[in-house]
């Protein structure tokens, strides 16, 4: 239905996918795996007709199409789901379902119709999502959701979902499984990114493995091992995903207590983290966990509760008194809470570190020597490329996240605070945050993670706090956190 | 599922809890408070603003705000800005001006021939316009605020060429006393041609694809690009528009003076930016509705009918103009965070 052959694609002069061929069958369900910066986003692109290829060809249920545009792609059956949304923030959920595609009669816009059909698609999937709330007030979850609805509107022939799952919990994600089966069914071929082996294993029919730009191979995902598939991957044999962490548990650094945020979010919560051990913070999207780390670093406004840190209660958090405390926080959203990306690495590494004696002499920044400092943090977490001059949007996925957390290896800090550290990158990427939080704390640091992948939390945290509407339900010791205990109090449930 | 499942869909689990008062900020309350303040304050202070004769004569200045403050709105929910409306507004009352002293040369009597044809040629000066600043914008990439800067410039300097800085007498006495002082039913006729572009605006924003357009374009253009809106053609239309109805103000603005001038509308920029912006117009783009500029046009207005009432010295008018902008701008954004908080 869909056949690609030799797609090449280069950005001034980068060559980022190398002659890459790719089918897909009618009814099929065909995932793309690899790591960041393997070229999979740069080939859902060029099908989705984001910008055009430079060499190769396409053909679309036989004919031959000499290029793509995002209008040309949709008229002929292809629509993508990618990471970052399509919605426009100022409309209504209703309004994006239809952007672009308005029906109209004549001038007029035909409102009521359009209504009864968005109702019709979101039940059809099973998706609940207020149809008069602006996107820009949904959660990440629900514009997630209005985003596949709105690429299932047109009745695509060809589906692109790039990383559908990465902010669903696992409720939400079976609703698109079965949604995907339905479409499937009904003949519609499905290119699926995801870095969730159980996933691709569960849905997929053929996995595609790209690396560096160019395709390793196509294979029937049946007839192959998770370990083989992501050594075909990573280019070598895996060794433990998650690295053994030491955890000494000494003196508390960070204690909350009764913490209630003014806007409802986090109710009476409780928790402590003590040097030398990583603490997780489990629970749905939309817990209050990022809530609560965000109000201990004075990004939400307290209403009663107390934060300590180390012997220090800290009357009125803020960001540059928690960063001057010893605290940092590595923020879930790291495009727009984290990063500056239209600014160099370098800049964005040494944000926060302008002030260190080791940058600043007085109000003159020690610029000939920012190279330097940044150059260890960097490497340790092995940026790629290795180019800090080059703007941060210019980075994939994981490479903008390891810019963000070298800044956080600027100092020693106390206490590390991370929100979803590995949200929406890849396994190589995954391994070298897992590494960076093994070293924070075998040196003595107490690392708060948050998180919505289990598997993060079973084999990283030592303790586990999950929280349920606002309010922290359990702790779950060293021998209590299996992922079917966790997940049992993630519905508010004594279990 | 079944359908009752999805007609509640719409309703619940809305994220965040609106009550009565917030939605009455949010729906322009703002701005109707400041209105109604201002009228009654004016009206006790100076008995005479409720004199009928001032109402439509505020009513005629509200009216020439009213126009080039929609066409900024629409420039700026489409995510721009139009510092060339003032310019347009001087260059039209110029064209219209000339069109007719020529004009009437060769039909001496057709006193509405003349009208339509001026009107022809500024609604074509307002198409070119238009079109030049959004070309400007969506192929080059240029920002909206130096490339209608820099048309602002050339405009003027094109209207004080051509007309040396005076005055160009010569307009057909039908124009005046049927437009610029003529009523309908009671109301200048100008304040009927001001509500109908206001109910034109509305339309087009609340009941067109194109208004929706240049909600999504303003917004995000990324992602409306991405949902297959064109984007270059839905900045095409706001701007020309924009164009269009600045170049509008102008001809109705000669009809009421009785010359054209290439001095008037240098204080429009600010001025139609002041009313887009207190009845909630973003500078980001993306929010505004008409109906609320409309609003904010009326209460700028009864301001400066107010000072002028009470004999305010035009040297400090523009003053009070500035700190009437800051003071309402800090009042909604106060009011505003409070209900986020």
């Amino acid at each position: 239905m869909l056949e690609v052959t030799g797609f090449t694609k280069a950005f001034q002069g980068v060559v980022a996918l190398d002659n890459v061929d790719f089918s897909l069958e009618r009814g099929e369900v065909h995932a793309l795996l690899g790591e960041n910066g393997a070229g999979k986003s740069t080939l859902i692109n060029l099908i989705a007709g984001t910008f055009p290829w430079t060499e190769g060809s396409c053909r679309i249920g036989g004919r031959p199409v000499a290029s793509l545009t995002p209008q040309a792609a949709r008229e002929n059956g292809i629509a993508a789901v990618f990471q970052e949304f399509s919605l426009v923030p100022d409309l209504t959920v209703l309004d994006n379902l239809f952007l672009g595609r308005e029906q109209s009669g004549g001038f007029f816009l035909k409102r009521r119709q359009m209504r009864q059909a968005a109702v019709d698609l979101l039940d059809d999937l099973g998706f609940h999502v207020p149809l008069d709330e602006k996107v820009a007030f949904l959660s990440r979850a629900q514009k997630q959701m209005v985003e596949i609805a709105k690429a299932l509107r047109t009745r695509p022939e060809v589906l692109i979902l790039d990383e559908p799952t990465a902010s669903l919990t696992d409720g939400e994600a079976e609703k698109l499984f079965s949604a995907m089966a339905v479409l499937k069914g009904r003949g519609v071929g499905i290119i699926y990114v995801s870095h969730r082996m159980a996933e691709i294993r569960k849905l997929s029919d053929r996995v595609t493995v790209l690396r560096g730009g160019k395709k390793i191979g196509t294979v029937a995902t049946a007839e192959i091992s998770d370990d083989d598939l992501i050594e075909m991957m990573v280019g070598r044999p895996v060794e433990q995903l998650f690295p053994k962490i030491e955890q000494k548990p000494g003196e508390v650094r960070l204690e909350v207590r009764n913490l209630t945020t003014a806007d409802g979010s986090v109710i009476d919560a409780s928790f402590v983290a003590r040097a030398g051990e990583v603490v997780g913070l489990a629970g749905l999207v939309g817990c209050g966990r990022s809530e609560l780390c965000r109000a201990v670093f004075g990004l939400e406004a307290v209403e009663s509760g107390t934060i300590r840190l180390g012997d220090k209660v800290v009357e009125r958090p803020s960001p540059p008194a928690m960063l001057a405390a010893n605290l940092c926080y590595f923020p879930a959203d790291r495009g727009s809470e984290g990063l500056a990306v239209m600014r160099p690495a370098r800049e964005n590494a040494t944000m926060s570190a302008l002030r260190l004696p080791s940058l600043a002499a007085g109000p003159v920044l020690k610029f000939w020597r920012e190279n330097e400092v940044i150059r260890a943090p960097l490497t340790e977490l092995a940026l790629r490329p290795m180019a800090p001059e080059r703007r941060v949007s210019a980075f994939s996925g994981g490479n903008q996240q390891k810019v963000m957390l070298a800044r956080g290896l600027m100092k020693p800090f106390d206490v590390y605070l991370f929100d979803e550290p590995t949200v929406g990158i890849d396994v190589g990427a995954k391994a070298d945050v897992y590494n960076l939080i093994k070293r924070l704390v075998e040196g003595g640091a107490c690392v708060v993670v948050s998180t919505s992948e289990l598997p993060e939390l079973v084999n990283l945290a030592s303790r586990i706090y999950v929280m349920h509407e606002g309010r922290v339900v359990a702790e779950l010791g060293e021998n209590e956190r299996s992922e079917q205990q966790i997940l049992s109090h993630y519905f508010g449930g004594k279990a | 599922m079944n359908s009752t499942a999805a007609s509640t869909a719409g309703t619940e689990r809305t994220p965040h809890r609106v009550g009565l008062l917030d939605r009455f900020l949010m729906q322009g309350g703002i701005v109707i408070t400041f209105l109604v303040i201002a009228v009654v304050a004016t009206a006790l202070i100076e008995p005479r603003f409720l004199n009928r004769l001032n109402l439509i004569n505020m009513m005629r200045n509200f009216s020439f705000l009213l126009i080039p403050s929609l066409a900024q709105m629409l420039v700026m929910t489409a995510g721009g800005f139009d510092l060339s409306v003032g310019a347009v507004v001087a260059i039209a009352s110029v064209v219209t001006a000339t069109v007719m002293l020529v004009g009437s040369g060769y039909f001496p009597d057709a006193g509405v021939l003349l009208i339509l044809l001026s009107l022809a040629a500024v609604v074509g000066v307002g198409v070119l316009v238009g079109s030049v600043n959004a070309w400007l914008v969506a192929s080059f990439s240029l920002s909206p605020f130096m490339v209608t800067l820099a048309m602002m410039s050339v405009l003027v300097g094109i209207a004080l060429y051509f007309t040396q800085g005076i005055p160009i007498y010569g307009v057909t006495d039908t124009f005046v006393s049927g437009v610029g002082r003529g009523q309908l039913l009671g109301l200048p006729v100008v304040l009927w041609v001001a509500l109908a572009v206001l109910a034109g605006c509305i339309v087009l924003q609340r009941f067109t694809a194109l208004g929706r357009h240049i909600y999504a374009v303003g917004s995000d253009e990324r992602s409306a690009r991405l949902s297959g809106v064109r984007t270059g053609r839905t900045l095409m239309a706001a701007y020309v528009l924009a164009g269009v109805l600045a170049a509008l103000t102008g001809f109705l603005m000669t009809s009421r003076l009785g010359a054209g001038h290439a001095t008037i509308g240098t204080t429009l920029a600010l001025e139609t930016i002041a009313a887009a912006v207190i009845g909630g117009v973003s500078l980001r783009g993306g929010v505004g509705r008409a109906e609320h500029v409309a609003l904010a046009a009326l209460f700028l207005a009864v301001v400066a009918n107010a000072m002028n009432l009470v004999q305010v010295d035009s040297k400090y008018q523009t003053l009070v103009l500035g700190a009437v902008l800051i003071v309402a701008l800090a009042i909604e954004r106060l009011l505003l965070r409070r209900r986020q908080a």
